[in-house]
């Protein structure tokens, strides 16, 4: 353990990446470039949310990484063991203990407190990059607060399928300000991003580093007549019985069976404990039996 | 009456090739302005210049604006210049493929402008566009097929529709009807002059074909190698061409 530097980052590079981080913080969802290292994990396993982890990481820290709301995916556990390899942190799956929590897709369903940071890992992070290509002119936009085509690409999904079929990195305004992507969560979860946690974004492959500090106004763009909407599936968890968590549809078998269990992991577990069951709860304690 | 444009001593050079040089013109509210010449003659350089898509080496290009009235726009910061891009300026490009999305739907290229300044009623912004799109006589129908779909004319009325959906105050034309084939052009042109009559719009268009202008322009400037040779009101400009080269393009064109 000791072979690494703590959180396998030389100083000199946790500097830079916290320098970047800070710059984040007090210009609110403005995309800082960064000098991204080569980490040992392919681009696209979060190298970005990595970064930003060791840097932010200290040895008191506890740690949770999820992917898609679960703490036991491939990702999840790999970057998990990583940073207990390399930084020798806390882990934990509880979300209430956690003091840095890693995600990919999702944000936790417990309400984030102030002593936490989310750490995101973010594969696109420009917004304009599906209708403007050339990066000189996006960052020119940015700048000049062009963003008519942020709305032309929401009229583009209207026209299409009559109604904002965007679900997933639905972009949003910070604080009347800059436009971005908030990466790909689901939509549902684009309310909790005004938070207390202090929000940070990395970007790997594009470089890039971007943040929301506590209690940022984040609103997502829509039309005055297509109103935003935080949709999930009008279910609830088939485990636990919530009726405001986003959800995962699961196929049971060959017959096409289905069930809808909550995406956070964590959160469907606590709830089961104190008690909460949904419709399928028995049956499958039964077939785990 | 204050002038929409006023053009003073614009100069620009690609190193030491003459882009055009001390043209000085003023344009007045309801005014079309043509200019004519050769290829090569440096229209589209001097029309790049009082748009603000390319920076003159030399010279003022003062615009009317709503605010603070006459105002170089060479000099403005970018910020403004660009936001008159999108509002009080349109540019019609010879290549629709300059001028549209190509990716986006015929009513999202002529919402963009509507979205651009603010609108964020998608019923409203559609309905303007089925309205826009009638007027450049495209079905509405068509509203949500992308413009690769579309003929070479369609794609040139689809730019129009986009361009002047916002009511612009001051139009840029860069060979309109240009690469069109002749039939889509007379149709095109027929458009064009509906709309600058209904609207009252203003513009600088530039073209080498007199038909373009003698249908479209109140006024005549004849540029050959980067200088202005001959202006005028355009029948008087066509009708009794004063310097020799005016003569020479008049007639070229009496010969076809
Ligand atoms: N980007 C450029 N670089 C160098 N020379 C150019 C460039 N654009 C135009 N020119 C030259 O400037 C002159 C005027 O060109 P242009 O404005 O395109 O004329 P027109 O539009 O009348 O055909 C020509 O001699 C042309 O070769
Ligand atoms: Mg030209």
């Amino acid at each position: 353990m000791t072979d690494y530097n703590f959180a396998y980052l030389d100083e000199q590079t946790k500097r830079m990446i916290r320098r970047a981080i800070l710059k984040g913080l007090a210009i609110p969802g403005y995309q800082v470039p960064f000098a991204s290292r080569e980490m040992p994990m392919p681009y696209g396993w979060g190298t970005g949310g990595v970064q930003v982890s060791a840097a932010t990481l200290t040895p008191d820290d506890t740690l949770k990484v999820i992917d898609q709301g679960a703490d036991d995916t491939t990702n999840a556990v790999s970057i998990r063991k990583f940073f207990e390899v390399t930084a020798g942190v806390t882990t934990t799956e509880n979300t209430t203990e956690a003091s840095v929590i890693q995600t990919r897709h999702r944000i936790p369903e417990a309400e984030l407190r102030d002593d936490q940071i989310l750490v995101y890992q973010v594969p696109i992070p420009e917004p304009l990059r599906f209708l403007e290509p050339r990066e000189t002119e996006t960052r020119k936009m940015h700048a000049l607060e062009e963003y008519g085509l942020m709305h032309v690409k929401l009229y583009e999904d209207i026209s299409q399928h009559g109604a904002i079929a965007t679900s997933y990195a639905y972009p949003v305004k910070v604080e009347g300000r800059y436009v971005m992507d908030p990466s790909p969560i689901p939509k549902f979860d684009n309310p909790k991003l005004e938070m207390s946690a202090i929000q940070l974004f990395g970007a790997g492959r594009e470089q890039r580093i971007y943040a929301l500090p506590p209690y940022t106004k984040v609103e997502s763009l829509d039309f005055e007549d297509y109103p935003f909407e935080a949709t999930k599936a009008d279910h609830a968890c088939d485990m636990c019985g919530a009726e405001n968590s986003y959800l995962d549809e699961v196929i049971m078998d060959d017959q096409g069976s289905r069930m809808f269990v909550c995406s956070d992991t964590d959160f469907c577990a606590g709830r089961q404990q104190a008690g909460h069951l949904g419709a399928l709860a028995a049956v499958n304690a039964e077939d785990a039996a | 009456m204050t002038p929409l444009l006023k053009v003073q001593n614009i100069a620009k050079f690609y190193g030491n090739r003459i882009g055009c040089r001390d043209v000085n013109f003023d344009l007045y509210p309801g005014e079309v302005m043509g200019i004519v010449g050769e290829s090569g003659s440096g229209k589209s350089t001097l029309l790049n210049c009082l748009a603000g898509h390319l920076v003159p080496d030399d010279g003022a290009v003062l615009f009317d604006t709503r605010t603070d009235g006459l105002k170089d726009t060479v000099t403005m910061p970018e910020p403004e210049r660009r936001m008159l891009g999108r509002t009080d300026w349109a540019f019609v490009h010879q290549h629709a493929r300059d001028g549209l999305r190509m990716n986006i739907s015929a009513g999202g290229n002529v919402g963009e402008r509507l979205m651009a300044v603010g609108a964020r009623h998608y019923g409203n912004i559609r309905s303007d566009a089925i309205d826009w799109l009638g007027r450049v006589e495209i079905n509405e129908t068509r509203i949500d097929d992308h413009p690769t779909a579309f003929s070479g004319g369609m794609q040139q009325r689809l730019q129009i529709a986009r361009n002047l959906v916002t009511g612009p105050r001051l139009v840029f034309m860069d060979e309109p009807t240009g690469g069109l084939d002749v039939s889509v052009q007379a149709r095109l042109l027929d458009l064009l002059r509906g709309l600058v009559r209904e609207m009252g719009l203003s513009a600088v268009i530039v073209t080498h074909d007199l038909a373009v202008v003698r249908l479209l322009a109140d006024r005549l400037m004849v540029m050959k190698d980067g200088h202005v040779v001959e202006t005028g009101l355009t029948d008087q400009v066509l009708d009794d061409p004063q310097h020799a080269y005016t003569q020479l393009l008049v007639s070229s064109v009496l010969q076809v």
